[in-house]
C-alpha cells in the first residue's frame, strides 16, 4: 500500500485507514495467541491465565518453577542436591528430557534420509525427460495432503505386520530362535519411516523450486572442462542448490519435530516425543509446565526460521549471480 | 534400423557409422532411464512406507473374517442357501456346530463382536450360547431358541449371512448410515441413529467456513504485504511466518489458554464489563473453537499463496482501469479481482483440503459439536476398535480428499505449489 495520491477523496482515504486498521487486527490475531503463552508460562501460580501480581509486574508472581518441574518431573531422586549426579539422573529419567531426546532422533534420522531420497529425487523431477513426471509427482507429494490420521492408521496396521497379505512372517534365518518378526510398531526405526515419508513432500517442493532457477548449462559447462556428472554435481551444482536442500531439510525437521498423531498410533511406550508428551499433558493434567515447553518451542521456531529466511535470501544472491 | 530413416545410404550418420535416428533414440533412452533410476528410490520409500499402508487400509474397509473364519458350517449352509431362504433344521444344526467349535477355540467373541457391529446388542447372545453349546442337542431349532428366542430374529440371520463372506460392502453402508433389511434391501437408518453423514456434513460445512474466514482474513493482508516496500513487507512477513512455524500443538495450547471459561479472552471480557462475571462465553470445547483455533492454523496457508499471486499482478493495472473512468470498486471487481484468482484458487483449495483432515485440534478444543470425521476414525482405530467401520470411514475421506487434490492438480498445478 503506497501513499495515497494527494488527490485522494476523504472517503478514499478513510477507507485506506479502515484497511490498515483491519490488517492490523489480523496481524494481532496471527501473532498474540503465540505471545501471550510467553509471559504466562513464568506464572508463579498453577493458573493457566494473569494474575494480579503478574499485571502489578510484582517479581513475586512470576517463576522459573515450570521451567524447573520440566527438569524434575519424572526424575527419580528430584529433591537431591543438585550434583553431577542429580543431573545424571534429570539426562536419564526426566520425562520432558527423555521426550527432547526422542524428538531430536527421530527428527535427525528421518531428515537425513528425507533430505537424501528427496534431493536425489528432485533432480530426476527436474529433468525433461523424466517419464510420467506428473503421475510421480502426485504420488510424492500426496503425504502432505492425505489426512495424517488415515496414513497414521494405515502406518500402523502395516507397520504391524508388514508380511501382508502373507501371515506373521518371523525371520529366524540361522534357527537359533532370534526370530525377527518383521513389527515395526513401537520401534524408532519405524517412527522413523513413517516421519521421513511426511517430511519428503516439503523437500521435494522446495528442492524442485530451486532446481528450477538452476541453469543447465553450467553442468555442460563444468563436462566440457573435464568434470565427470559426480564431480560437476558436487562441486557446481550441489553447492548452488544448497539452499534449497538445506531449507527442505529444515522443513522434513520441523514436520518430524511437530507431528503426534503418527507418534501416537506407530510409537510405543519409549518413543514418547516433545508433541506426543504435550499431547497427554493437555488431555490429562493441564500445568502451565505445557506453556513452558510452549515457549521453548517457539524460540526453536524463530531459530528455524530465521535460518530459512536467510538461506532463502543466500538462495536468491547465488541465483542473481548465474547467468540466464 | 535402416528403415527407419527415409533414405538408407545417404540417412544422416554419427561418427560411427549408426544413425542419427537411432543413436539419438538410444540417447534419449538412457536420459529417460537415468533420470527415473533417480526418482526410483525414493517412489519406492513411498511406495512401501505410505502407499501399500493405505492400501491394505482400503482392503480392510471391505474385508473382515472375524465371522466367516471361525463360523464355516454356516457359511456353507448360507452358500447353498440363496438369501430369503427361512433358516431350517440344518442352518440350526450348522449354527450350532460352529458355536461349539467356536467356543472350544474361544474365538466367540471375535464372532460376536462382528455381528454385534450390525445388529446392537447380540454380542452377549453368543457368548452365553457358546458356553452352553455343549449341553445343546438335537432337534437343534427347538433347543437354540428355548435357551433364546433371539436365535429367530430375521435381523440376526440376515447379519449373519452378510458376515459369512470375507468381502462384504456392509461397513460402507454404516458409513453412509445405510443397512440392509433382512429381505436384502438397502434403506437408510432411523433418524437417531443417522450419525456419520451428519459428521461428514458439519466436517465439509466447518472445512468451508474456516476456508471463508480465512480468505477474508488472508486477502487484506496478503495484499498490504504485496504492495509495501520490500523491506517493510519482508518485516510483516515474519508475523505470517512466525505462526506458520510454530509447533501445531503449541498454537492449540495457546488457543486453550486464551479461550476457555478462565482464560484470557473472558477474562478480559469480564474486567470492561462487557460480559457479567456468571456468564463466560463458552468459547471452547465446541464448533467456534474448532473454527477459531483451525483458522489461526491455517492462515498462513492462505497468505502466502495469496501473497505469491498478488506480488506479480502491476499496480499499474488498477491505475490504467481508473484513467478510463472505472471507479475504485470496478477497478477492484474487474480488473484486479480476476488477476488474484489463481491466489485465492490455490489458497482456499490448500485450506480447504488441509482442513478437511484435521484431528488434533479438534480432538483439544472441538468439544463434542466441533468434532471432525477424523475424530470419529481415530474413535473407531483406537477406542471402539471397529477397524472395518473406521477404515470405510477413512476410505470416504480419503476418496474426498484425492478429488479435492485432482481438482488443485488441474487448476492450480502441484509444481506450483511454494512454502515460505
Amino acid at each position: 500500500m503506497a501513499a495515497l495520491p494527494p488527490y485522494a477523496s476523504p472517503l478514499e482515504r478513510a477507507w485506506a485507514w479502515a484497511f490498515r486498521a483491519l490488517c492490523a487486527l489480523v496481524f494481532l490475531f496471527l501473532i498474540a495467541p503465540i505471545l501471550v503463552i510467553i509471559p504466562l508460562s513464568f506464572n508463579a501460580e498453577a493458573y493457566f491465565t494473569f494474575t494480579e501480581r503478574m499485571l502489578r509486574l510484582d517479581p513475586e508472581g512470576f517463576s522459573l518453577r515450570w521451567y524447573d518441574n520440566l527438569l524434575t518431573f519424572g526424575m527419580i531422586a528430584p529433591d537431591a542436591p543438585r550434583d553431577a549426579a542429580w543431573w545424571a539422573d534429570a539426562w536419564a529419567h526426566a520425562t520432558w528430557v527423555r521426550a527432547a531426546k526422542n524428538s531430536v532422533i527421530v527428527g535427525a534420522f528421518s531428515t537425513l534420509l528425507a533430505t537424501a531420497l528427496g534431493t536425489l529425487a528432485a533432480l530426476g523431477l527436474a529433468r525433461s525427460e523424466m517419464p510420467g513426471r506428473k503421475a510421480v509427482m502426485a504420488i510424492l507429494i500426496s503425504p502432505m495432503i492425505v489426512p495424517v490420521i488415515i496414513s497414521a492408521t494405515g502406518v500402523f496396521f502395516f507397520f504391524s505386520n508388514p508380511g501382508f497379505p502373507l501371515p506373521h512372517v518371523r525371520l529366524d534365518p540361522f534357527a537359533v530362535g532370534l526370530a525377527w518378526d518383521w513389527r515395526l510398531t513401537s520401534t524408532y526405526l519405524g517412527i522413523i519411516l513413517a516421519h521421513t515419508a511426511l517430511g519428503i513432500p516439503f523437500v521435494i517442493i522446495t528442492v524442485t523450486a530451486t532446481l528450477a532457477g538452476f541453469d543447465r548449462s553450467l553442468l555442460r559447462a563444468a563436462a566440457s572442462l573435464g568434470a565427470g556428472p559426480w564431480t560437476a554435481f558436487r562441486r557446481v551444482q550441489l553447492p548452488l542448490i544448497l539452499p534449497g536442500v538445506i531449507s527442505g531439510a529444515l522443513f522434513a525437521f520441523v514436520t518430524s519435530f511437530d507431528e503426534v498423531v503418527m507418534v501416537l498410533f506407530v510409537g510405543g511406550h519409549d518413543q514418547q516425543t516433545i508433541p506426543r508428551q504435550m499431547w497427554v499433558g493437555i488431555r490429562e493434567q493441564l500445568s502451565p509446565s505445557i506453556l513452558a515447553v510452549a515457549t521453548i518451542l517457539v524460540v526453536v521456531s524463530v531459530a528455524l526460521l530465521t535460518a530459512v529466511e536467510l538461506l532463502r535470501r543466500r538462495s536468491e544472491r547465488l541465483r542473481g549471480l548465474s547467468p540466464g | 534400423m535402416a528403415e527407419a530413416t527415409l533414405t538408407g545410404p545417404t540417412a544422416l550418420r554419427t561418427a560411427n557409422g549408426t544413425p542419427l535416428k537411432a543413436a539419438l533414440a538410444r540417447a534419449s533412452r538412457r536420459a529417460r532411464l537415468r533420470a527415473f533410476l533417480l526418482v526410483a528410490p525414493l517412489l519406492l520409500f513411498i511406495v512401501v512406507t505410505f502407499v501399500l499402508p493405505i492400501g491394505q487400509m482400503l482392503h480392510r474397509s471391505v474385508h473382515n473374517d472375524a465371522f466367516s473364519a471361525h463360523m464355516p458350517a454356516l457359511g456353507a449352509w448360507f452358500a447353498a442357501n440363496p438369501r430369503g431362504t427361512a433358516p431350517d433344521e440344518a442352518a440350526f444344526a450348522a449354527l450350532a456346530e460352529d458355536l461349539r467349535a467356536a467356543a472350544a477355540a474361544r474365538s466367540i467373541g471375535t464372532v460376536g463382536t462382528r455381528i454385534n457391529y450390525e445388529v446392537p446388542g447380540t454380542r452377549s447372545l453368543f457368548t452365553s450360547t457358546a458356553r452352553n453349546a455343549a449341553r445343546l442337542a438335537p432337534p437343534y431349532r427347538e433347543a437354540l431358541l428355548a435357551h433364546n428366542p433371539d436365535w429367530g430374529r430375521a435381523d440376526v440371520w440376515a447379519a449373519m449371512r452378510g458376515a459369512s463372506s470375507a468381502y462384504s460392502a456392509s461397513f460402507y453402508l454404516a458409513a453412509l448410515d445405510l443397512r440392509r433389511t433382512p429381505e436384502g434391501a438397502v434403506v437408510r437408518v432411523e433418524p437417531g441413529q443417522r450419525i456419520y453423514g451428519q459428521l461428514f456434513l458439519r466436517t465439509f460445512v466447518l472445512s468451508a467456513a474456516i476456508t471463508l474466514i480465512c480468505l477474508a482474513l488472508g486477502f487484506p493482508v496478503a495484499h498490504l504485504l504485496a504492495t509495501l516496500p520490500l523491506r517493510r513487507a519482508n518485516l510483516l512477513m515474519i508475523l505470517v511466518l512466525l505462526p506458520f512455524w510454530t509447533s501445531l500443538l503449541v498454537r492449540t495450547s495457546a488457543w486453550i489458554v486464551l479461550l476457555q471459561g478462565q482464560g484470557v479472552v473472558n477474562n478480559v471480557l469480564v474486567a470492561l464489563g462487557l460480559v457479567p462475571e456468571d456468564g463466560r462465553l463458552a468459547l471452547m470445547h465446541n464448533a467456534t473453537g474448532t473454527i477459531v483455533a483451525m483458522t489461526h492454523i491455517l492462515l498462513p496457508f492462505m497468505i502466502l499463496p495469496l501473497y505469491a499471486v498478488m506480488k506479480t499482478i502491476p499496480p499499474a493495472y488498477a491505475r490504467a482501469a481508473r484513467s478510463l473512468g472505472a471507479t475504485s470498486w470496478t477497478a477492484f471487481r474487474r480488473i484486479y479481482l480476476p488477476l488474484c484468482a489463481p491466489g485465492i484458487g490455490a489458497g482456499a483449495m490448500l485450506v480447504f483440503i488441509l482442513a478437511v483432515g484435521y484431528y488434533i485440534t479438534p480432538a483439544l478444543v472441538g468439544g463434542a459439536s466441533g468434532q471432525l470425521i477424523s475424530n470419529q476414525i481415530a474413535y473407531h482405530m483406537q477406542t471402539s476398535l471397529n477397524w472395518s467401520l473406521g477404515a470405510a470411514l477413512a476410505t470416504l475421506l480419503l476418496a474426498a480428499v484425492l478429488a479435492l487434490y485432482w481438482l488443485y492438480d488441474r487448476l492450480v498445478g502441484i509444481d506450483n505449489m511454494k512454502l515460505g
